[in-house]
């Protein structure tokens, strides 16, 4: 039975439901807290409704069919700008978002990490804040979110079995005296939840054809559409977000799949577009009342846009490997990822395995690359071993979303730029994690090692971040905006800073946190 | 005679052809005989076979089969909006070479093809190779990718089976899921 059979139907001129701009791991899961508490919610997914079944086992295949490939602009220093100038994101459009493409990685924010300025001072050309909301608050939330999302090694769950890739990530590091083990994985080790154990398929980026690794597609959304308060509408393209003249929203404009114009009427409007739709879409609801956008009194919307620092390793070996068999962030280092300045940054990093099939490692080896040193790696595929490094980088205001309107989208709408340069304390990090990578496959008689630039950015954060004060950022400590209090932010684009780990868990603790909050205010009536 | 009956007539009569000349290969296991050829839309064979052979030149595998090379040159050819590129390309490439690029040997070859690296004739072959070059069956088995094989998991096939390095501590891994019912 396909998700959307049976699901209740709300009128566009029903002014009292919530309206969720966007299905992933924060409009997903906010939308199926609301359903749960009987609050109406009709969520509007851009992208189409797939299923499990659909997955397929080939790369580009899959990207076509799962990625967001909308145009967009890219500007700045940043080495992406070059490689792929037109793809500054690896994310999904289709229903349950980035959740299908998401590796699964589920680590808690370390409690400093909320307080970056605090802990770090202050950093020159970095625009660092403390969150309005702290570990402490958080960590309940994080709780229920690793019981739902089934995190192994939580909850009395099991790791998972390490891989080829992780054998050799392990070996290096323990040579190292680095802790290793197969980490906090929202994928099943067991069965649980109705959802199947990992089949070590290797496609975590391509979807999880087993439904084994954690998606709003297969839990949160029909969990809320079986309350019969939840009404997903696929293929619904957002425009933009409408408002009376007290200054509250009150309509969202989106175009449904024949491309005709549709106006929804709601009390409360969530946006969860990813941080690159979400503050874009704020820009492209500017008015005569708003006329820099919505919630943008702060002129913060886009800004402190963040993709975290990455880069890879890749190790070539005299025996076989066959790092693609299995899950594909199989281990987890979190031995670097604490706040030590003597390194010569602030803040840390994880390092996590992470492998690409054939076609996508001649893609993203070496962007631009050609000759023998590139076809030398590329014969050493078998042989090779991989590992991703992600850690918190810093908020810079010049850092951006902007609208770009000398390009339109298909409806006639400014396209996202997004203008992003290292900072030196990125750039720092990075070198450090090279060479930490290095070492560990150095130390387990890796023949050669290839440093990988950061891929389009999967994790993309800030743009419209939470602040106590409200000339400092866009939203609240609950993500709602500081200018318009029925108007929510429920996704990454709410962090004030983007600490080191991978950030599902956090945007699902928050949006967990915030159904609970919004359906306060609601029944209150604050709004 | 018009352009289309012309076009006709080229197209019957060009085809890029070989034979796959290391027969041991992982290759040769797949291919249903020796002999490969593709049939071409636009390219003349002698087109055809100056991409192939610098699309080896930029992405030099030793031991990797010209039948793989010619997705490339497929491609490039049934991709229309290249092909005023391709030819201009190919004719500055021959120009630079003194007449017939084709001939050189292959270290006089790639000095031209160096000379072009960053044209936008070169970055066209270049981003249509790292793709096509890569992204097919018979590149799979040759680099040792397994492919939509994965598709069913790897849980009994192989996904930890690395002997060369010591077995990782049970608490840092973990077990195989139970098998259903």
């Amino acid at each position: 039975m396909s998700l959307t059979e049976k699901q209740a139907t709300f009128s566009h001129d029903d002014d009292d439901v919530v309206v969720v701009i966007g299905s992933g791991a924060g409009g997903g899961t906010l939308a199926n807290g609301l359903a749960r508490q009987g609050i109406n919610t009709v969520v509007l997914e851009a992208g189409a409704l797939h299923t499990t079944a659909d997955f397929l086992a080939d790369e580009w295949a899959s990207f076509s069919q799962l990625a967001w490939l909308d145009p967009r602009t890219t500007s700045g220093s940043f080495r992406l700008a070059t490689d792929f100038a037109g793809l500054p994101a690896w994310i999904v459009k289709a229903v349950g978002g980035t959740t299908i493409h998401w590796a699964g990685a589920s680590l808690r924010f370390q409690p400093h990490e909320f307080q970056a300025l605090t802990h770090y001072g202050p950093v020159k050309d970095a625009n660092l804040l403390d969150w309005p909301v702290g570990y402490d608050e958080l960590a309940p939330y994080y709780a229920v979110a690793e019981d739902r999302m089934g995190v192994t090694r939580t909850n009395g769950i099991g790791g998972l079995p390490g891989n080829n890739n992780f054998k050799v990530m392990y070996a290096g590091a323990k040579k190292l005296g680095y802790n290793c083990n197969t980490g906090h994985m929202a994928i099943n080790s067991q069965p649980r939840n109705g959802r199947l154990a990992c089949q070590q398929r290797g496609f975590c980026f391509q979807g999880c054809r087993f439904g084994a690794k954690w998606s709003t597609l297969y839990s949160e959304l029909p969990e809320g559409i079986a309350t019969g308060h939840l009404e997903i509408r696929p293929e619904s393209h957002v425009a933009r977000i409408e408002h009376d003249k007290k200054g509250r929203v009150n309509a969202v404009v989106y175009f449904d799949k024949n491309g005709k114009e549709q106006r929804q009427k709601a009390r409360v409007v969530a946006a969860a577009g990813n941080s690159i739709e979400t503050p874009r879409l704020l820009l492209n609801s500017a008015s005569s009342m708003f006329p820099d956008g919505l919630a943008n009194s702060s002129g913060q919307v886009g800004r402190n846009y963040m993709r975290h620092m990455t880069g890879s390793v890749y190790a070539t070996f005299d025996k076989p490997v066959h790092m693609y068999r299995g899950t594909t962030m199989a281990g987890i280092i979190s031995d670097e990822a604490h706040h030590d300045p003597s390194r010569g940054f602030v803040g840390g990093y994880e390092m996590e395995t992470l492998s690409l099939g054939l076609p996508f490692m001649a893609a993203f080896l070496n962007p631009g690359a050609w000759g023998k040193d590139f076809t030398r790696a590329m014969d050493q595929y078998d042989n090779m071993a991989g590992m991703w490094l992600v850690g918190e980088d810093m908020p810079r205001e010049s850092n951006r979303i902007s609208l770009n309107t000398e390009v339109k989208d298909a409806y006639g709408m400014p396209v996202a730029n997004v203008h992003y340069d290292d900072h030196p304390n990125d750039i720092a990090m990075r070198e450090h994690a090279f060479e930490r990578g290095e070492a560990i496959y150095g130390a387990v008689g890796a023949l050669e090692t290839i440093r990988t630039p950061p891929y389009p950015s999967t994790h993309n954060l800030g743009s419209c971040r939470m602040s106590q004060k409200a000339e400092d950022g866009v939203c609240n400590g609950t993500g709602q905006t500081h200018d318009i209090p029925n108007l929510f932010i429920s996704d990454g684009s709410q962090f004030t800073t983007s600490a080191a780990e991978n950030p599902t868990l956090t945007i699902v603790a928050l949006a967990l946190r915030q159904s609970e909050k919004m359906g306060q205010m609601l029944k209150q009536g604050a709004v | 005679m018009s352009l289309s009956r012309r076009n006709f007539l080229r197209n019957s009569r060009n085809a890029l052809i070989g034979a796959l000349a290391f027969s041991n290969g992982a290759i040769a296991l797949l291919a249903p005989s020796r002999a490969w050829s593709l049939p071409l839309q636009m390219l003349t064979t002698t087109e055809a076979e100056t991409l192939l052979k610098l699309t080896r030149h930029i992405f030099p595998h030793e031991t990797l089969e010209d039948a793989v090379y010619a997705f490339v040159v497929r491609d490039l050819d049934k991709n229309p909006a290249t092909h005023s590129l391709m030819d201009t390309g190919l004719k500055d490439l021959n120009r630079r070479a003194g007449g017939d690029w084709l001939a050189l040997d292959s270290e006089e070859q790639f000095r031209h093809v160096e000379a072009i690296a960053g044209t936008q004739f070169f970055e066209t072959i270049r981003s249509t190779a790292v793709v096509s070059l890569y992204n097919n069956e018979l590149a799979f088995a040759h680099f040792g990718y397994e492919g939509a094989k994965g598709d069913g998991g790897y849980l009994y096939a192989g996904f930890n089976d690395l002997e060369w390095l010591p077995d990782p501590a049970p608490a840092d891994s973990g077990i195989k899921p139970r098998l259903p019912g």
